[in-house]
């Protein structure tokens, strides 16, 4: 046990000088046997499951500015898997199993909490799709309970019930769903490669894949350049740019989603609520901040900060919702860049180039799929095929027109999703 | 953010809406193949920087924009009539 109340209290009394960096911060080597580029969540649990489920550990994590400071530490945590398409609704579930045994697999606290998710209704063609939802959930393992009116009552009395024009019919609880510290999830596997033997090397930009004779080099970095017989791509709203260092374009435009977080109060919301008809969904922090988002700002960007009019749309949403929420301060707001794909479902494939696989396309739902991606993404390159939980998430889907993945129902194209 | 319809003046973002990369107002013939098809739905270039798209006018006059913009600082450039 490398934490405990009592080393904390001792540390605290001698001006904490005993803490030691819990991973190394190596220089990149001339070569490896694979490369990761990207030190998000989906990088670092690649290379972990790289180690440990392949015993692969000539692996280097290339991250152009620190562990953690991408959009795994800008999302607003919620872990789930009330997926309904075959491609996700297995992926998810295989997912979300990997979060439930992660703590004792990192031996780090993520503070993962299944604290329950529910959807709300307001019609009965929704409750329909909602009990099919359901169903669809059970069937694939997980746990789904339809509630009415008096049922989300119990969980959540606090809410506007009778709204004009959103007044609520019932909701679908996914009890396992709940949120996880989205820091600690970087840090732990982190943690877990780095004593493994990855070189997690930060400050490390790669700025051009080297490709000789239709099979991976290399790449060239901000350090040096950098051997390698295997390169994967997992960079989250960087893939365009990245991919195109390889000579590919990719079925993705990157956009801005936001995020708010209200000064700590005591607790109020024991859930995650989504209200899906007003875009804006919500839980409450350990610390007692609200946290809460809504939509994306709806055109390509990558200014990791959003405009007004979505924050107004959000805040509408909120107090329709939960006029309770009325009185409680917004402390922050901040945004991220989102890799967005025509389907809204994500890519975890080989490319046309030997040795290159990518991993990409999260949109703003790649935070609970950390632990599947990284497992499935390792599994690809360290077999040179993919996992039976992501099989269906093929680069090719968009061109051939099979097994598109639109949760949404709106069809395949870039601005509707 | 605002643009500058060339019809109706400089105008709030919430009066128009997004439909993507400019490449869409480029329609391939029914003919030209998967790839050409592709490209047009699905690939992108997707720069960091300046960028070319498509802009609606809903709550205005219906026009269609080709937008200039910068992706990272949202500075607006250029705002035209996509007929032109
Ligand atoms: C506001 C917001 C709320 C969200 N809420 C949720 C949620 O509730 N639940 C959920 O499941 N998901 C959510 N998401 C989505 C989720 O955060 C992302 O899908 C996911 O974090 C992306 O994967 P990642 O962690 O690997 O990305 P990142 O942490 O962004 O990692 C990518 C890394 O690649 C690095 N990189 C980029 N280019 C290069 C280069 N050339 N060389 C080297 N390194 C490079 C970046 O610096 C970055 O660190 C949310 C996102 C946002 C922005
Ligand atoms: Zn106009």
């Amino acid at each position: 046990m490398r934490y405990s109340a009592l080393r904390i209290l001792k540390e605290g009394l001698t001006g904490n000088r005993g803490w030691k960096p819990v991973w190394r911060d190596p220089a990149p080597k001339s070569e490896y046997d694979i490369v990761i580029i990207g030190g998000g969540g989906h990088g670092l649990s690649t290379a972990y499951y790289l180690a440990k489920e392949h015993g692969l550990t000539n692996v280097a994590v290339l991250e152009k500015g620190y562990i953690g400071g991408g959009n795994v530490g800008r999302n607003t945590t919620i872990v789930r898997a009330n997926y309904f398409l075959p491609g996700n609704s297995e992926f998810y579930s295989h997912s979300l199993k990997l979060w439930e045994g992660l703590e004792t697999d990192l031996n780090y606290n993520v503070m993962h909490s299944q604290r329950g998710l529910i959807n709300l209704f307001h019609s009965d063609g929704q409750r329909d799709a909602f009990a099919r939802r359901g169903n669809a959930m059970i069937n694939r393992g997980d746990d789904a309970v339809l509630l009415d009116r008096e049922g989300v009552r119990k969980h959540l009395p606090y809410l506007d019930f009778d709204n004009v024009r959103f007044p609520i019919y019932g909701g679908l609880l996914h009890p396992r769903g709940g949120t996880a510290r989205h820091d600690a999830v970087a840090w732990g596997y982190a943690r877990g490669a780095d004593g493994r033997g990855v070189d997690l090397v930060q400050n490390c930009e790669v700025t051009g894949i080297d490709v000789n004779g239709g099979k991976v080099q290399g790449v060239r970095t901000s350090r040096g350049v950098i051997r390698a017989k295997k390169v994967g791509i997992v960079v989250a709203g960087r893939s365009g740019q990245v991919a195109a260092m390889a000579g590919m374009r990719l079925p993705i435009e990157s956009h801005i989603l936001q995020a708010f977080v209200t000064e700590g109060l005591k607790p109020v919301i024991d859930h995650v609520v989504s209200f899906g008809m007003g875009h804006f969904y919500i839980s409450q922090s350990d610390k007692g901040g609200l946290v809460f988002g809504g939509d994306l700002d709806f055109y390509a960007s990558y200014a990791a900060r959003g405009n007004l009019p979505m924050k107004e749309h959000v805040m509408e949403a909120a107090m329709t919702l939960m006029p309770v929420i009325g009185k409680a301060k917004v402390l922050r707001s901040w945004g991220g860049i989102m890799d967005m794909t025509p389907d809204g479902s994500p890519i975890i494939d080989r490319t046309g180039i030997d040795g290159l696989y990518i991993d990409c396309g999260w949109c703003y739902g790649g935070f609970k799929a950390v632990p599947g991606s990284g497992f499935a993404f390792a599994h690809l390159i360290a077999q040179d095929g993919p996992h039976a939980s992501a099989a269906k998430f093929r680069l090719d889907r968009f061109r051939t027109g099979r097994g598109l993945m639109d949760e949404e129902g709106t069809g395949a194209q870039h601005n509707l999703h | 953010m605002r643009l500058r319809c060339p019809l109706c003046g400089e105008r709030d973002i919430r009066e128009f809406s997004y439909t993507g990369a400019a490449v869409l107002a480029h329609r391939p013939a029914p003919d030209s193949g998967e790839a050409a098809w592709d490209d047009y739905v699905h690939l992108r270039e997707n720069p960091a920087g300046e960028t070319r798209d498509l802009w609606y006018h809903v709550s205005g006059c219906g026009a269609w924009l080709v937008v200039t913009r910068d992706t990272v600082s949202h500075a607006v450039h250029t705002v035209e009539l996509a007929a032109q």
